[in-house]
């Protein structure tokens, strides 16, 4: 478990300047990294946070005086680690089985607003599977597939509010949005096929449990809620019923 | 983090500062006639008031401090307050300066926890600048500085998007992370529990743009709905009432950010049996800190540099209390707890003609129209200024 904090460790690289920090654990196939972004930049940790293996630092070139700089959004997709950015590009990163020689693969083009989180899943096997999903401010939504290489394959677009938090599961995106509002999408078409009204409040996170299909989120209108999704044994539709 | 965050907190917190000014003033006025030399009369009132403000909204001091840059710390915004405070005929001394510093940053950090949208902070922002517009509303010269403000403000923000915003509500967020101080209306009225969290409503209106929790609809290929569910989500929401206006003029609908003071109702502070969460403050305001690096940022040089004209001769004892007795503003400044000291070093700028010349002739030296460049800490930037003394 990782706690991120202000008052935070004392050591050289972790510097409490380093406001909105994001952590995520990072598993890939033959090692996990933990992943921190802030508006410095990217840094990568042994599992165990002993030793940091990579540093990247954010690129404000193009950045006019009043937009923010920062890393926003981790996830891993096979031996790749994906990272959000201000800017709306998806930097992904190619990380060996073991040692520091990870390297900035390529840049990921498809958001004009900075992004808000990523999230991914092991490829099912099929062709054109879709295997990620990045989402941003704006509230719009780019599918992609990781293999052969990164493609993007369709957009969803948003509704004029920050989509913070999205999760895949078997092909159902889940987005939860600013309007307190979680819509499940089916990833290959982009169609809408759930909305529910689950909170007055912004959304915070999302988060999913993949061995049962249970998927929770927490807003700031203080209430977590947990939904079961499923698909519909007729039609194979993505539904979903409140359980918390 | 939100480089335009600074505005809206500088303008929210003085306005919460002059609202609390306003209220104990009046609550320790006295009828003109009847009034002894060093006692508070109507017309002493407004002219503080006057003072504040005019000062508050000068037009060099806003064009600074809408550059776009990081926030402050506190300790340095505190610093500013504090001068602007002194920019009138009223003195305030050190514990009644934290209490007012106090309450105007508990105020505000209220108010943006119970922002329905992010956006909202900005009709908090203008509901704070209408009321200013009523106390000031017989000088045409320091309205218009303030009108001047508020357009400024739609210009900047009215355009910017949800997401922009939700980005300055985490900046602002952050800023008041670990203040807990419990203040005695707030208490009363059950915002605020005894460790000093606040209350966050699970009833009322829903914010404008948002359903009413509760449903879940299913819908087939081509988008029609073909099945719905029915919850109980454990609120008690109603629906959103009207937008407010993000106009110049006009009903801002959402009550946050309005003067929640009247002349009966003295605010108290308590600062026994705080939370253990102070230790990171602890940190922040026990560390070393040297008189040539204190943040003696430019927005206070720029305070303290401006000149208000006051009555030749020694001074009458203005002073205002924030407490209801001198005897509580000693025990007060006594008793106040080590970590919650603000270590501020009153450097006396304002009554110090000389040493405000001195400024006044560095600061012609530098550019001062340009922004610092990045790479020099601010603390540098200080004491290359420092060394010129």
């Amino acid at each position: 478990m990782v706690a991120a904090d202000l008052e935070g460790l004392h050591e050289p690289a972790v510097r409490r300047a380093d406001l909105g920090l994001r952590v995520h654990w990072c598993v890939l196939p033959f090692r996990v990294l933990l992943v921190l972004t802030s508006h410095r930049g990217i840094q990568m940790y042994e599992s165990d946070g002993s030793t940091m293996v990579y540093w990247h630092a954010l690129d404000s070139g193009d950045a006019t005086p009043v937009q923010a700089v920062f890393a926003r959004g981790i996830a891993a997709s096979g031996h790749f680690i994906c990272v959000g950015t201000w800017s709306g590009r998806v930097l992904v990163f190619d990380i060996p089985a073991k040692g520091p020689n990870i390297v900035l693969s390529e840049e990921l083009a498809g958001h004009q607003t900075p992004i808000t989180d990523i999230a991914t899943e092991p490829a099912q096997g099929q062709d054109c599977v879709a295997d990620m999903v990045t989402a941003d401010d704006s509230g719009l939504l780019c599918v992609w597939r990781s293999e052969p290489v990164f493609t993007l394959l369709t957009c969803i677009p948003g509704f004029g509010v920050p989509c913070p938090s999205v999760q895949l599961w078997q092909g159902i995106i889940a987005a939860g949005y600013g309007n307190g509002q979680v819509h499940l999408y089916e990833a290959t078409t982009g169609n809408l096929h759930v909305q529910i009204n689950a909170h007055a409040r912004a959304i915070s996170a999302l988060d999913l449990a993949p061995d049962v299909g249970k998927l929770l989120s927490a807003a700031e209108d203080t209430f977590v809620h947990i939904w079961k999704l499923s698909r519909s044994p007729e039609s194979s539709y993505i539904e979903a019923a409140p359980l918390l | 983090m939100s480089v335009r965050t600074l505005p809206l907190l500088f303008l929210n917190l003085g306005g919460e500062m002059l609202y609390i000014l306003d209220q104990r003033l009046r609550a320790q006025n006295i009828p003109g006639d009847k009034a002894r030399k060093d006692e508070w009369t109507e017309v002493d009132r407004k002219r503080v008031l006057n003072d504040i403000i005019s000062t508050m909204f000068n037009r060099k001091f806003m064009e600074e401090l809408f550059k776009p840059q990081e926030l402050y710390s506190k300790k340095a915004l505190r610093t500013i307050y504090e001068r602007l405070a002194h920019a009138s005929i009223m003195k305030l001394n050190q514990a009644s300066m934290d209490k007012l510093y106090d309450l105007m940053t508990m105020a505000f950090k209220y108010q943006v926890l119970l922002c329905p949208r992010p956006k909202d902070v900005l009709l908090v922002t203008f509901n704070h600048l209408d009321t200013i517009k009523g106390f000031i509303r017989d000088s045409p010269t320091i309205l218009q500085q303030v009108d001047e403000t508020f357009r400024q403000l739609i210009e900047i923000y009215g355009g910017l998007s949800a997401g922009e915003f939700q980005l300055i509500r985490q900046t602002l967020l952050i800023f008041f992370q670990d203040l807990h101080i419990r203040v005695s209306m707030f208490l009363k009225d059950k915002v605020q529990n005894n460790n000093g969290r606040f209350v966050l409503p699970v009833s009322g209106p829903v914010p404008c743009g948002t359903e009413l929790p509760g449903l879940i609809r299913m819908f087939n290929n081509k988008g029609e709905e073909v099945k719905r569910i029915e919850f109980k989500h454990g609120g008690n929401y109603v629906c959103a009432p009207k937008e407010g206006s993000f106009e110049l003029y006009g009903e801002r609908v959402l009550k946050l950010g309005t003067n929640m003071y009247s002349v009966n109702r003295p605010v108290e502070t308590h600062m026994s049996g705080s939370s253990k969460n102070l230790a990171s403050w602890t940190q922040e305001s026990i560390a070393p800190n040297p008189l040539a690096k204190e943040e003696l940022n430019f927005l206070a040089r720029l305070m303290g540099g401006m000149e208000i004209k006051k009555p030749s001769g020694p001074e009458p004892g203005f002073r205002l209390n924030l407490f209801t007795s001198d005897e509580e503003e000693e025990q007060a400044a006594l008793t106040r707890p080590e970590e919650l000291s603000y270590e501020v070093i009153n450097i006396q700028a304002t009554q110090d003609q000389q040493r405000n010349e001195e400024l006044a002739r560095i600061m012609g030296e530098f550019e001062i129209t340009e922004q610092p460049s990045p790479s020099i800490s601010k603390g540098d930037d200080l004491l290359a200024m420092m060394d010129e003394l």
